[in-house]
Order: C-alpha cells, then structure tokens, then sequence
C-alpha cells in the first residue's frame, strides 16, 4: 500500500516531522508527535469510552492493540459503532504491498488488528494485494509481482483469518467489471492537479503511476465486489490500517458523497519502532531493524539483544539509582505492543522504570513473547496450502459472512 | 449493595430462628472450614454455583458427601449432558454479593440474586442441624432446615429439596425431573473481561427464555432478520463457528476435570485453563476450519458434473 519516496517532499524533513505514504519521518530525528499529526490531519483521537464501547458492543475484552493505544486515531469509526448497534453491520477493507517476500512484524500488525475485529463483530472481510503498484512503482516484473502476492497471501493467511469471511485478492487479477467502473467513476472525480498534490507526482512519472490511486480506493465502495454484496450499496466499510495512509483515503471519502457512496471510516495505528529507534518505522531494507516472521529464535535472541535500543542506564549503580528511560527503550515498547497480560506490563514498567529490573531481564521476556508469536504464525504458514491460497482468492459468494 | 453478614443475622433474629454461630479465620473451603467447626454441631454443607449455556444460574447446597453429578444434574434439568459448568468469579461477586469460598443458600436474599434457583439436598432434612457461611466466609452457623425453611420464605422461596444422587432416566417419555427449577429468566453479566462470545452486549437485561423447552442457544446478533435462520442452524453452528466449537471443548474438559478431580480449587483450575487455552485453540480451529474448506472447494474445481 506504500509509495515510493519523493525527493521533493523530503525535503523540508529535518523542521517537521514528515508523514505521508512514502515517507515517516520525525523532527530533528526525535518522536513522532501524533497529538500534532491528528490535528494535522484533522482525523479523531480513539478515547476510552469508544474502546468501552467497544467492549460492550462485542461482549469481549478489547484488542491489546486498543488497550495500548496502538490504535489510537480514527475518522467516524463512531458512525459505523453507532450504525452496528442498530442492526447495520459493515465490512473490513485492508492490504498490502506486494514487495518483499519477507513480512516483519511490522506488517502483521494491521492483519492482526483487522482479524481481532473480523472475530469481533463478526464481519467480512476484503483483502487487496496491490500487485500492480508495486510492478509500477519497484519496477517488477508483472509476474515476480503476482508471484510475491501469492506468498505474501499465505502470511496473511497464517494469521488466522476465516475463509468463509474473507476474499483476498489481486489487482492483476481482479480489476475490472464492476470494480473497473468504480474506477473510472473515481477517476472523473480527481483532477491531475490535485493528484500531484497528494501523491507528489511530477512529470516524470509514468502514466501508470498517475491512474493507480483509483485502485486503492474503490475496494472502500461494496459496488466494487457485486459477488459479496450484491444489492447492498449502503454497506458501511472500516479500514484499519497505518496512519501514514491517511492522506491517500482523504481523498477516497472527498470522493465518495460525489458518488453517492458513504465515506469509508478508519480505524489508525501508530508506527511500529525500528529495533535501533531511528527513523520513525521498521524498513524493509534493514534486515536488523526488524523482527521477521522467517526468523529463528536464535535469530531473534541475537537482534533483540544487540540491535535493541535500550533505554537502561550505562552502569547498573547508575541504573539502579535512576532506572530505565522508559520513553526511548524498544524492549518496552515491543512488550507494549504484544505482551497481552496488562498487569505484568505495569509490573515490568514499574520495576524496570525505577532501576530493581534490568535490560537484559526486559529483553529476555521479549524475545520469549516474540519467539511464541513467530513460532505459531510459521506453524499456521506451514499449513496454508496453494490450494487455500486459491479457496480465499475465489471470486464466490460469502453466504455466512455475517455469522 | 449486597446484604452483610450482620444484616443477615439480625434478620434471622427478628423470625426468631434459632442457630448457633461460630467465628473463625476465613475458609475457602469445605476441608478447612472442618477444621474450625466440628461436626458435632451440625452437618457440614457444600455450596457449588453453576450456570447453563443461557446465563442461568444455580446454588446446590449439598451434605458433604453427597455425590453431585454435573452431567447427571444437566440431564435432570433438561439442559443436555454437558449443559452446566461451574459459574465464573465475576458471577459470585454480581449476582450472589460473596467473595470465593463463600457460596451459600443465604446469598438469595439479595436482590440481585432474584433469578438464581436454589437446590438443596434432601438429606439435609435428616440432619438435626446444617452449617452454611452467613453471607462471609469467617462465619459459620448451623440451624435446622426448618430455621432455614423460615427464613427461605421469608424472602419469597419456596425451599427445594431434591434427591442429588438420584439418576433417573431422562428421554422422550421420561420428561427431565428438575426442568422446573430452570430460572424462566437467564441474566447477563455486563463487562465480561473473558473470551465469551455467546454473552450478550449491553447492561443486564432479563431475557425471558422458555421455561421447559430444550430451545437452540439465542445468538447475540442485533439484526432482527437473522434471528430465524439463527434458530435453524444453532445446531450447526458448533461446527461453523471456530469460537463455539473451543467453547465446546472447552466445557467437556472442565466437565471431566470436575467429575474426576475432587477439592474446592478445582473450580479455579478450569478457569485458568480456559482463559489461557481459548485464544490458542481458536486459532487453530480456524485453521482446521479453514483448510478443511479449501479441501472441498478444491474438490469442486474437480467435480464431473451431474449425469443427465
């Protein structure tokens, strides 16, 4: 779902902090403010009492990512709670870039988030695999891009998602018909200018890249897949995703009431840090920044231990007397993420906080919590066969998708 | 908020019920509690809070020895073999206003307990006396079951004494025996912090649900047009819904564990096991859900078509 860099736009990087799809960047290399970026963008903060009613409305303790406030921005997801209580359901829209064969988890997050939520409320779910992007924008050729969409769909898959809720599929293959012409009704809608102000084209890009946009934006309209929702134009869809793709579905929800389709609501996450804390998010080009799902607990023992950021103190006197700077420290911040038991999170943020813990105690229970999650998803992986590959990517019908 | 302990003895006063009452360090459970009040002063009772799969709850109040079957117990009810399992804590704290180890016949005299129905063993009538915790588990006191008849009435219940240990047989023309004792309402605990997917959504409402009739488990779906086909697959869906189907193993093993293991932590053991164990075994449920359908529709790709 990422674009590319844009020299131009990188530029004034170092005053502000840069937030867009291509780029992730903080001011002078520190954190990412998000109370600005969601005044900036003008999305809402996801408070206590949507997560409280979430947990009414589900009958369920909320995902750990809401406790922890990972996901923690949204645009009418209000809406779309308030419509679910009345009887209207919705639909959940994700994907992925293609690009790389190697998931880190990173990338698991949103497809974890969006399975908590299929479960959850019980909805279906669509899944895009934006092959021809990443044909146009990495230059692959047609086919390595349709092959990486196939392996990644197994990752996908491996998290668990419910085959008689969910339809993957592939831009290569799925655009056109009813989807096309969503398309093509989006396309009238954005001029060439205002294209260039999103996506920070220029005149040498290619014309490929120009009319992608569309693309990614009709899978937020239930027109575009007249096989799941025939006759359902109303339907509600929520988008999880990183909150780096905000700007690209402001356009899609400027678009919609032209088209005479709802908005598309969003649910946003923060960014997922870097082992070595810089630059703002894991890179797929750093194989030490990241936790990949490929690794082996010997691998991951070795990256958290070295490449970790710590935020202990120098000496273990010196730790002892201050402790841990809480606000810089990876370790923590991964267990904030997946470390699902609340009170032993508290417990590890106050003892290691004011120095009795130290960093290696922190990032021995990391690389068990991490060791367990890349365990069970290569276990689930290594049961996805081509053939299920094939069932989730059928275009067929979902007869109990609201179940 | 629930009855103290003093408030309940004082009313056992003002009916002129005669008991005894001894103090001791809190008990959590029947082996402890024996050693502070001997059985000289009465029968030793233990108290087993249940509930069904449609949030209806049960007090047994049993002597000791009695033998309670869970199974036995389901059948007679009319819920099925596996229809009762142990109630969670937050039950015992919402409905019944008394911390763990301290179920009691004397918790219905909250309010809130209004739809819990209340069994106790036929041979207690046989006893002079019977010990109960009053309300707080550092209590004990034993009165008659007359006394306790008494006090029962008081708050508008009928006393029920059954035969715990009988195993009749249940079937077409032998309707289940205690299915009259099944609560008409079940009730809902709001904010349940654990993985239960059959609980309803919002603050405790009194569903009233058939009295007699084995009906299919009402599913928490708020779209008016789904409740009739609900009804009709209810029976399949243990099967469709990979939460429902570790729910359902889930049950049967805490079964088993109940009826094999003895001692009182039991009950926090299959809990345990079940919140730990949940989340993993719904993932691999999904998973065998999910190549299970890949399998067949694979098949179908390969299917000959119908002869003429």
């Amino acid at each position: 779902m990422e674009v590319d860099k844009k020299e131009e736009i990188a530029s004034e990087s170092s005053e502000e902090q840069v937030v867009n799809p291509w780029e992730v960047s903080a001011k002078d290399g520190g954190k990412i403010d998000y109370d600005k970026l969601i005044d900036q963008f003008g999305c809402q903060r996801l408070d206590e009492s949507l997560i409280d009613r979430v947990e009414r409305l589900t009958s369920r303790q909320p995902h750990v990512f809401l406790r922890r406030g990972v996901f923690f921005a949204h645009r009418d997801f209000d809406l779309v709670l308030d419509a679910y209580e009345r009887g209207d359901k919705f639909y959940l829209y994700t994907g992925r870039g293609p690009s790389s064969e190697a998931l880190h988890l990173g990338h698991l997050i949103p497809f974890m988030f969006t399975k908590y939520l299929q479960e959850a409320f019980k909805v279906p779910l669509v899944i895009q695999l934006t092959d021809d992007e990443k044909c146009m924008w990495k230059n692959l050729s047609v086919e390595e891009s349709q092959r990486l969409a196939r392996e990644n769909a197994k990752d996908i898959i491996a998290c668990g998602f419910d085959v008689t809720k969910t339809f993957i599929f592939s831009d290569f293959d799925y655009v056109g018909g009813a989807f096309y012409k969503n398309m093509v009704k989006v396309a009238k809608c954005v001029t060439l200018n205002k294209a260039m102000g999103i996506f920070g084209f220029s005149g040498e890009d290619h014309i490929g890249k120009l009319s992608f946009p569309p693309v990614q934006a009709v899978p937020s309209f239930p027109s575009s897949f007249p096989h799941l929702f025939p006759g359902k134009d109303k339907l509600r869809c929520l988008i999880p995703c990183a909150i780096d793709q905000d700007p690209y579905f402001r356009m899609t929800r400027d678009v919609a009431p032209r088209l005479g389709y709802s908005k598309p609501a969003l649910i946003e996450s923060s960014f997922f840090p870097a082992l070595q804390a810089k630059n703002g998010k894991m890179s797929a080009s750093d194989p030490n920044s990241a936790i990949y799902v490929t690794d082996t607990a010997k691998d991951i023992k070795n990256k958290i231990n070295r490449y970790a950021f710590s935020g202990g103190q120098d000496s273990i006197e010196k730790h002892r007397e201050i402790g841990a700077n809480l606000e810089v420290d990876i370790p923590v911040k991964y267990l904030s993420f997946f470390l699902e038991d609340d009170a032993e999170l508290e417990h590890i943020k106050k003892e290691y906080g004011e120095g009795r813990m130290l960093t290696g105690e922190v990032k021995k229970r990391l690389t068990e919590v991490l060791t367990g999650m890349v365990e069970r998803h290569r276990m689930a992986r290594a049961a996805v066969t081509d053939e299920m590959v094939d069932a989730f990517m059928a275009v067929r019908p979902l007869p109990n998708m609201f179940e | 908020m629930g009855f103290s302990k003093d408030q309940l003895l004082s009313q056992l006063q003002e009916l002129e019920i005669d008991y005894s009452k001894y103090e001791h360090p809190p008990v959590l459970t029947v082996e402890e509690q024996a050693k502070y009040v001997s059985s000289s002063e009465g029968a030793l009772s233990k108290n087993l809070f249940f509930k069904d799969k449609k949030h209806r709850y049960y007090i047994i109040s049993a002597m000791v020895d009695t033998k309670v079957d869970m199974k036995v117990l389901s059948q007679r009810l009319g819920l099925g073999k596996g229809g009762i399992r142990m109630a969670p804590e937050e039950a015992l704290a919402e409905l019944l206003q008394v911390s763990l180890g301290c179920v009691t016949p004397f918790a219905v005299v909250n309010e809130s307990a209004r739809d819990v129905s209340l069994l106790l063993d036929q041979k207690f009538k046989n006893q002079t006396r019977c010990i109960f915790h009053p309300l707080s588990n550092n209590v004990s006191i034993s009165l008659s079951t007359s006394g306790l008849d008494k006090f029962l009435q008081s708050v508008g219940r009928d006393p029920v004494y059954v035969d715990l240990e009988a195993n009749p047989v249940v079937g077409k023309d032998q309707p289940p025996d205690l299915a009259v004792y099944v609560p008409s309402n079940s009730v809902v605990i709001p904010e349940l912090p654990n993985n239960t997917p059959s609980a309803q959504a919002s603050p405790p409402k009194n569903v009233s649900a058939e009295k007699t009739k084995p009906v299919a488990s009402p599913k928490p779906s708020k779209s008016p047009g789904n409740v009739k086909s609900v009804v009709q697959n209810s029976g399949l869906s243990v099967f469709k819904n990979p939460e429902k189907f570790v729910e359902e193993i889930l049950d049967k093993t805490s079964e088993l564990l109940f009826s094999e293991v003895k001692g009182e932590n039991v009950e926090a053991l299959a809990e345990t096991l079940r919140k730990r164990l949940t989340s993993e075994f719904t993932h691999l449920a999904v998973m065998y859900k999910n190549t299970a359908y890949s399998e067949g529709f694979y098949a179908g790709t390969q299917c000959q078509p119908k002869r003429p």
